[in-house]
């Protein structure tokens, strides 16, 4: 009985407790109410992804209506995992949110902070579980609104201003994906992704479709923040809350990436993106991205704005793994949606942590804070060896299948542009350490005490992934190729 | 030519109101203003979808006698929910306005863009 409808409880869950979230009347019901939604997610993800892992898909008829008149939930091994990582990742960030929250949010408007995060939750999951276009727009719109609101509830003002210019972007992206979809039905009269992709095979060449898909790319990419529609993202995840900055920065970008990979490859087909010139022009961004990006990031004066221009150029990266439209560098970009959750999740953790004890992530008020807060400070460093692609880190696995896709195809100034990348972020990697470690501490910074536990534990939980990851790829690397296969994807080609 | 131009007319607004709204909210400074820029760019999404569902000589698509070719309902009813999008994106962005001017008492890009710089 579970088992049938598991994909469709994974989104109903959390709609339906999301309105209830919202009218519990204190702080401490509403976040266990979220803890316990969040975990039955993960469980349920979890489950999923092992129904899958083999190649096996599941079709879910919502309301028994068969597609493709119907709306058609279907599961392989891309959707399962990324329904793993958002789930994964909304249950880590809870018992961390607690104290967090408590601390930023005011404590009567916590009920409603739950709620839209629960929402924003149920976008997220449902983009990744809908087999149906129009349906995913819709998804996307539940997860975007609900993120503009929880950005705004950041404590500094520039919240406001930064969550306002994230809904303008977030709106002209999705309208840009709605009128990319409409155009598409006109063609072919449907909107299930499996049905569109046979439907539109022969008539790839028309101007309608080439327009359509435009569109879509481009909707997108505003909400992936390529470079260089990426101006929304810094100020929204320096200025959210810290528990929504490592929320979003772990899965909002991804789920983006996991739309573009859909739509591009699954709608459409590679053949498609290679006669036209989208793979060199995610090619040319994607290097661009990787390194102005990580240019920029040297420059920054923040450490959360620092990390979001990382965040930047490790979703170029993954746009370069889908522009070189094979088998090895889509499998590249998803275990790199998988890591960079890993990282990130940590980092934006750790950054919050920083917060919660000094109020401030600027670099003026935590010179020296490493020798107070050891262990928070160890989990940036840690990651960030990550983020750069040590070897015995989650990220060097990531970069490898990078380079192995790169070289597959002799592309030599993409392997550079990755080897360039991660020397950029050895730069301001050691910023960071030379900030945190190095300079004597101020008076506020001397005086300061180490973070709680209930912000240490969820933290080192994702820093150990990090760890564990970077020598056990069975389950990242073996789902991602199974997914990269599944998108029909030729193995090798000119 | 001309006909090119009349027998699309529908499209011909959709273009003209897709790109007005668009300009507005990229010319604009004042916040309010690029709202309505944003809502008249989404109309004209609004109005493509509906222009979709036309069928030469059909009628609305009701079952009766006589009748056989019907407008396709389905673009109507895909934007109604855009439309309840639509309308979302609009409260929530004129409530955010509504905190910007309290928090800045300004509306203006410019002088909000001043104000925190000063700081």
């Amino acid at each position: 009985m579970i088992e049938q409808n598991l994909s469709l409880l994974l989104v109903i869950i959390p709609l339906l407790s999301a309105p209830v979230t919202a009218i519990l009347p204190n702080a401490r019901s509403a976040w266990l109410l979220t803890l316990a939604v969040t975990w039955t997610c993960l469980i349920l993800a979890g489950w999923q992804i092992t129904l899958v892992t083999d190649g096996s898909i599941i079709s879910y008829e919502l309301g028994g209506w068969s597609p493709p008149w119907g709306i058609e939930y279907r599961i392989d091994a891309m959707n399962a995992f990324v329904a793993l990582i958002v789930s994964g990742i909304a249950a880590i960030t809870l018992p961390y949110a607690l104290l967090s929250v408590e601390k930023e949010i005011p404590l009567e408007k916590i009920p409603l902070f739950y709620s839209a995060f629960q929402l924003c939750l149920v976008g997220l999951l449902g983009i990744a579980q809908t087999g149906d276009v129009f349906n995913l727009f819709v998804f996307l719109e539940i997860s975007s609104l609900s993120s503009y609101a929880l950005i705004a509830m950041g404590e500094q003002r520039r919240s406001l201003t930064a969550a306002y210019q994230y809904l303008i972007m977030g709106t002209i992206g999705a309208t840009f994906l709605l009128i990319g979809i409409g155009l598409i039905y006109a063609e072919t009269g449907t909107l299930n992704m499996l049905d569109l992709n046979q439907r539109l095979q022969p008539i790839l060449d028309h101007r309608t479709v080439h327009t359509g898909f435009a569109f879509i790319v481009v909707g997108i990419a505003l909400k992936l923040a390529l470079f260089p529609l990426h101006l929304w993202l810094p100020n929204a995840y320096k200025y959210a809350p810290s528990v929504i900055s490592v929320f979003l920065a772990a899965t909002a970008t991804k789920v983006a990436v996991y739309i573009m990979l859909r739509m591009v490859f699954g709608v459409f087909s590679d053949e498609f993106v290679r006669k036209t010139p989208t793979d060199h022009m995610f090619l040319l961004l994607g290097a661009f991205g990787v390194i102005m990006a990580s240019a920029t990031a040297i420059y920054q004066r923040d450490v959360k704005r620092l990390f979001a221009y990382s965040s930047i150029a490790q979703v170029s990266y993954i746009v370069l793994g889908i522009g070189l439209s094979s088998v090895l560098g889509v499998t590249a970009a998803l275990v790199h949606v998988f890591n960079h959750a890993l990282m990130k999740g940590a980092l934006f953790m750790a950054c919050g942590a920083l917060v919660y004890r000094l109020g401030s992530s600027r670099f003026e008020n935590l010179n020296g804070v490493g020798r107070q807060m050891p262990w928070t400070c160890v989990a940036i460093f840690i990651a960030s060896l990550s983020l750069i692609g040590i070897p015995g880190t989650a990220g060097f696995i990531s970069k490898w299948y990078f380079v192995l896709a790169a070289l597959e195809q002799e592309s030599w100034p993409i392997a550079l542009v990755i080897l360039l990348g991660s020397l950029l972020a050895v730069g301001y990697v050691w910023k960071i350490v030379e900030l945190l470690f190095l300079r004597p501490a101020s008076d506020s910074t001397a005086t300061v005490g180490e973070a709680p536990a209930a912000l240490l534990v969820p933290m080192w939980l994702l820093v150990i992934a990090n760890i564990y990851f970077g020598f056990n790829t069975e389950l990242t690397v073996n789902v991602a190729d199974t997914a990269a296969r599944m998108l029909g994807l030729g193995m090798n080609h000119e | 030519m001309i006909d090119i131009i009349l027998d699309h007319y529908n499209y011909w607004i959709v273009i003209f109101l897709m790109m007005s709204g668009f300009y507005t909210v990229i010319s604009q400074g004042n916040l309010i203003k690029k709202i309505a820029g944003i809502n008249i760019f989404q109309t004209s999404v609004f109005l493509l979808y509906i222009s979709i569902g036309y069928v030469d000589d059909g009628t609305p698509p009701i079952i009766a006698e006589g009748y056989t070719t019907y407008a396709n309902p389905l673009p109507h009813v895909l934007i109604l929910t855009a439309i309840v999008v639509g309308v979302s994106t609009t409260a929530l962005g004129l409530a955010l306005v509504i905190r910007i001017k309290e928090a800045y008492s300004t509306i203006e890009e410019d002088e909000i863009h001043d104000k925190d710089k000063s700081l």
